[in-house]
């Protein structure tokens, strides 16, 4: 059981990942490799501001801002600079991890004997059930701390997607998902397409680190390698997500990337069980991405040449 | 209104594929004229319109809008002034948001765009008045996603987009080229509907003669990105099709003309 929650736990933890890649790859088509290094930056600032003494949600907003800004570097290499997109979010990238060393001062920050949101509630959560350490659920023993982490990660989850569902819909967001969609249009209603790929790819990122923030507050450590390889991740989640709810609804999307990221945590937890060596992992996933990008391409043809036989 | 003072653009300068596209073209537009524009292929017509809508900067001349002086500025800084509807169909509008969500961006065209919220009821209330006027059904499919809509459907929400806001000058670069027969019919009636309402000042580029002839108050051609003709007053009202094009067939021979010349000169003397 406690295996299970914490599945999901990491799941809702990485589904802040999942939006910030579905920002950045399907709103803005903009293939963001910033968020590899990005998911490190939000889980160095955090860590570290808070061996320090800063609060914990004071940290994790920092993390936030702290992704932004990468982002925003990467937003402007690509803007204002005319470098590559892919090749922006590369140089970026490179330049974090030189960055999150500084940040921490050494490759791995414990947060073991520091206050975090984790900790934080899990009090809340044994003041609630009367200093109770665990209760039943359906005649599984769960233990408070575990339930009380996944109910205020998932609290958490739940706000930002609304969150980010209630921006997309101002005339700002609006804009910024026109931007994705037709910049040809989005000029000459007098947007500053720039500015909105710069802003866009900045909020991308902010998720991103924020998720990071968080994961180094759940796991009760920040590593300088814990970003490797998390854009796929996240892609892999936007691809079950979109699978799942099967239309381009604004608000069924952003509740599909969380999904996926779930879904997505609880196949990899079962595969690991079932004997997958973990430094497969990575390997798996860009197989499972790749897959999903060419089946959709592979059906159409297929239905093409059915059409014409 | 609009003031366009000798200006020249080339494309892919330095280059075996150097374009002159524009070459010192002077132009001036009165407050509610609507000029029409055409030209034979290549002539420079879209690129004439597109520097004044600052698609690209000119290499030479000036731009005058509406008392501002255009010419450096970027063109989501002159969408405050203009209003434009494109060739494709598929250019003016976003399809993934909803009808309602596009009108929504056109209605604060030019304006900052800040954490307001985009769907005012009173904003959707006139969106369905005035989305109702086109006729097309689309009033009670507001929520629908632009991509599921025909051409024609899009180039009448494009031009209700680009006139939503009272622009200083309106853009229409061939914006019926692309439609069948019947849809064209509808978006030429009701472009004549909004510009006559609003009193718009509008440039329209067409490949149709029959519009060219019939709609606007003045025509210009052009050719080899200069202006060769400038009809206006009683001479554009009367002018028709076949006019237009027996000057495209002077325009024809005249270019035969220097052609078989050059090579003939080419082959007396080199």
């Amino acid at each position: 059981m406690s295996l299970l929650i914490g599945t999901f736990t990491i799941g809702c933890i990485l589904s802040l990942l999942a939006l910030g890649v579905f920002i950045s790859f399907r709103i803005f088509a903009f293939p963001d490799i910033t968020a590899d290094g990005s998911v490190t930056l939000g889980a160095s600032v955090a860590a570290t501001l808070m061996v320090h003494g800063t609060s914990p949600p004071l940290a994790s907003l920092a993390g936030f801002v702290a992704g932004m800004l990468a982002g925003a570097c990467t937003g402007t290499l690509y803007t204002r600079f005319k470098i590559n997109p892919l090749l922006s979010g590369i140089l970026v990238m490179t330049a974090l991890y030189s960055i999150n060393l500084h940040i921490m001062g050494k490759s791995n920050v414990p947060l073991l004997s520091v206050t975090t949101l984790a900790t934080q509630s899990e009090h809340i959560g044994v003041k609630l059930m009367r200093g109770a350490t665990s209760f039943s659920l359906a005649g599984w023993e769960v233990s408070v701390r575990d339930a009380s982490v996944l109910a205020a990660v998932a609290l958490t989850v739940a706000l930002t997607g609304a969150l980010l569902y209630a921006f997309l819909r101002t005339n700002l967001g609006m804009a910024m998902r026109a931007t994705g969609d037709n910049v040809q249009m989005i000029r000459a209603l007098g947007v500053n397409d720039a500015n909105m790929i710069v802003f866009g790819v900045a909020i991308s990122n902010g998720f991103v680190a924020l998720s990071g923030a968080l994961l180094a507050q759940y796991q009760g450590f920040a590593d300088v390698g814990m970003g490797i390889g998390m854009v796929v991740w996240g892609l892999a989640s936007v691809i079950i997500g979109e699978a799942l709810v099967g239309t381009n609804q604004l608000g069924l999307t952003i509740v599909g990337a969380v999904m996926g990221s779930v879904i997505f945590r609880l196949l990899v937890a079962v595969a690991l069980r079932w004997g997958l060596s973990p430094n497969d992992l990575k390997l798996i996933t860009a197989v499972f991405v790749f897959c999903a990008l060419i089946v959709p391409q592979f059906l159409r043809k297929k239905r093409l040449r059915s059409a014409h036989a | 209104m609009l003031e366009v003072q000798s200006v020249s653009k080339t494309f892919n300068s330095g280059t075996p594929n150097e374009v002159r596209s524009l070459r010192g073209v002077n132009l001036e537009l009165a407050t509610g004229s609507w000029m029409i524009i055409i030209g034979t292929n290549g002539s420079g017509k879209s690129t004439l319109l597109n520097s004044v809508a600052g698609t690209f900067l000119v290499d030479e001349g000036s731009i005058r809008l509406a008392g501002h002086d255009v010419t450096r500025w970027p063109e989501h800084a002159r969408a405050t002034l203009i209003g434009r509807v494109f060739q494709n169909p598929f250019s003016g509008t976003s399809p993934s948001l909803t009808i309602e969500e596009n009108l929504s961006l056109a209605a604060r065209r030019g304006r900052g765009r800040g954490l307001g919220w985009g769907l005012k009821e009173s904003l959707v209330e006139r969106m369905r008045d005035e989305v109702g006027q086109l006729n097309m059904g689309l009033e009670d499919r507001l929520e629908n996603a632009i991509g599921s809509l025909s051409g024609g459907q899009r180039q009448a929400l494009t031009l209700l987009m680009a006139t939503w806001l009272r622009p200083e000058l309106l853009l229409l670069d061939e914006h019926t080229a692309a439609l069948d027969p019947k849809s064209a019919d509808l978006v030429i009636a009701l472009t004549e509907l909004v510009i006559a309402r609003d009193k718009l000042t509008t440039l329209m580029v067409t490949h149709s003669m029959y519009q060219a002839a019939r709609l606007g108050d003045r025509l210009i051609m052009m050719h080899r990105g200069q202006i060769i003709h400038d009809f206006q007053g009683a001479e554009k009202r009367r002018l028709r099709p076949e006019d237009l094009l027996a000057r495209f067939e002077d325009v024809r021979r005249a270019e035969q003309l220097d052609e078989s010349a050059a090579q003939m000169l080419a082959e007396q003397y080199v």
